[in-house]
């Protein structure tokens, strides 16, 4: 019973610290930030591991997810005899939630694990403590980074997942099933409202962008510099990742979409 | 440096590329485009009954959109339902004598207002009135009005 207590004791202390390790590690990064200005070819390099290699997955699954959602909402919508509202289901569900969310997935797995290997790798090999050996801050130098082209990257990449979504479905809705395209698009942007849907989802993805970006870099700087410990420390990237993105997307979704 | 340059465009072409998506997302998923990018002028109907006509409604004649609902409130001291219709410039040869009716759009789609041009010479203004409404229909109260109808009949 004692033993019980005190495993519940110890997991609760590592968990807060770990949280109070987490957030001085994000004030670290987010004062660092300023300093990857003056230098964009740090960020430029980042954007390419994280934004440029992500893209192909990013579409793809976009314009699956866009394909599958015009089939099904086709299947459902003509019970009622509304096939020509595929189009503002199609772009409200792309635009509202899975844009943002699915995009935010797999880039957790996708960035994200990379991220964590790469930064929990340096710290196994010391890479970090021979940065500060030379009075280079990595901070700065490479989660300051890092961060800031995941945080960019995540909108643009949730944005190209809604727009070639869309035109997945109504490749599939018009051109496979026989919705009028002009209805498709007319319906669609009668509905579809600029400050409610997309720029809602802009904010979602951002806010997705941020965290998985944080929960990736931090896992990976708080490793345990072995080999398992850099596993684990991928491993939980995702985990944690795919919890935040999922609890954070009830939460905004909550507080934006509520009041109508 | 030609693995940089490389590397460069590649960020280039994704950076662009995201930036299409949102305009993409913007102008032609969105509405953002339909009404902001014209003049309207503003007329005032009032109504007994506007049913679940709301704010952006679509306001159109002979089937065709013209405007859209600007603002709706309730005159405390009439009870009427004030609706402001922003009506499209290019629009501006509406005689004053116009009918404004709310209608449904199919049997269960949104509700719109539906402007019936008179024979009137002279033309509404920005500011203007329409005299002449027509209430929605609501449909609880037409099938209740029929009901107690057919009651009656059975005695």
């Amino acid at each position: 019973m004692i033993e019980l207590l005190q495993h519940l004791g110890k997991n609760t202390r590592t968990g807060f610290t770990k949280i109070g390790r987490g957030t001085f590690f994000l004030l670290q990064t987010t004062s660092g930030i300023l300093s990857v200005l003056p230098r964009p070819r740090l960020l430029l390099n980042q954007m390419y591991s994280v934004g440029v290699l992500s893209f192909l997955i990013i579409t793809i699954s976009g314009l699956f997810v866009g394909m599958v959602l015009g089939l099904q909402g086709y299947y459902i919508l003509s019970d009622f005899g509304a096939e020509e509202t595929l189009g503002v289901m199609v772009a409200a569900s792309l635009v509202r939630e899975l844009g943002p969310v699915v995009t935010a997935l797999l880039f957790a797995g996708r960035a994200g694990s990379a991220l964590t290997a790469e930064i929990g790798l340096m710290k196994a090999t010391e890479q970090l403590s021979g940065m500060e050996m030379m009075a280079v801050d990595p901070i700065k130098r490479i989660i300051s980074p890092r961060f800031l082209a995941g945080f960019l990257s995540m909108p643009l990449l949730a944005a190209l997942f809604s727009a070639v979504g869309i035109i997945g479905g109504q490749m599939v809705g018009s051109g496979l099933l026989g919705v009028d395209e002009g209805a498709y698009w007319s319906q669609m942007q009668a509905n579809i409202d600029f400050q409610d849907d997309i720029v809602n989802g802009v904010i979602k993805s951002l806010v997705f962008g941020f965290i998985t970006s944080w929960i990736a870099l931090f896992e990976g700087y708080d490793a345990i510099p072995t080999s398992e410990g850099v596993s684990r420390a991928t491993t939980r990237t995702v985990v944690n990742s795919a919890f935040s993105i999922l609890g954070l997307d009830f939460i905004l979704t909550a507080l934006m979409f509520g009041d109508d | 440096m030609q693995h940089t340059n490389t590397q460069d465009t590649f960020v280039g072409l994704f950076v662009a590329a995201g930036i299409v998506g949102l305009f993409f997302l913007a102008l032609q998923v969105s509405n953002l485009s339909s009404f902001t990018a014209h003049d309207t002028y503003t007329v005032t109907a009032r109504f007994e009954n506007s049913g679940g006509l709301k704010v952006k409604s679509p306001v159109s004649s002979a089937g065709v959109k013209i405007g859209q609902v600007s603002a709706i409130s309730f005159d405390p001291k009439t009870y009427e339902s004030v609706v402001k219709l922003s009506i499209d410039k290019q629009y501006n040869t509406l005689p004053d004598d116009t009918t404004a009716s709310v209608f449904t759009a199919g049997l269960l789609g949104e509700q719109y207002v539906n402007l019936d041009a008179g024979g009137s010479e002279e033309y509404l203004k920005d500011g203007g009135k329409i005299d002449v409404t027509n209430s929605a229909i609501i449909l609880e109260k037409a099938l209740g009005q029929f009901l107690f109808k057919s009651a009656e009949e059975k005695k």
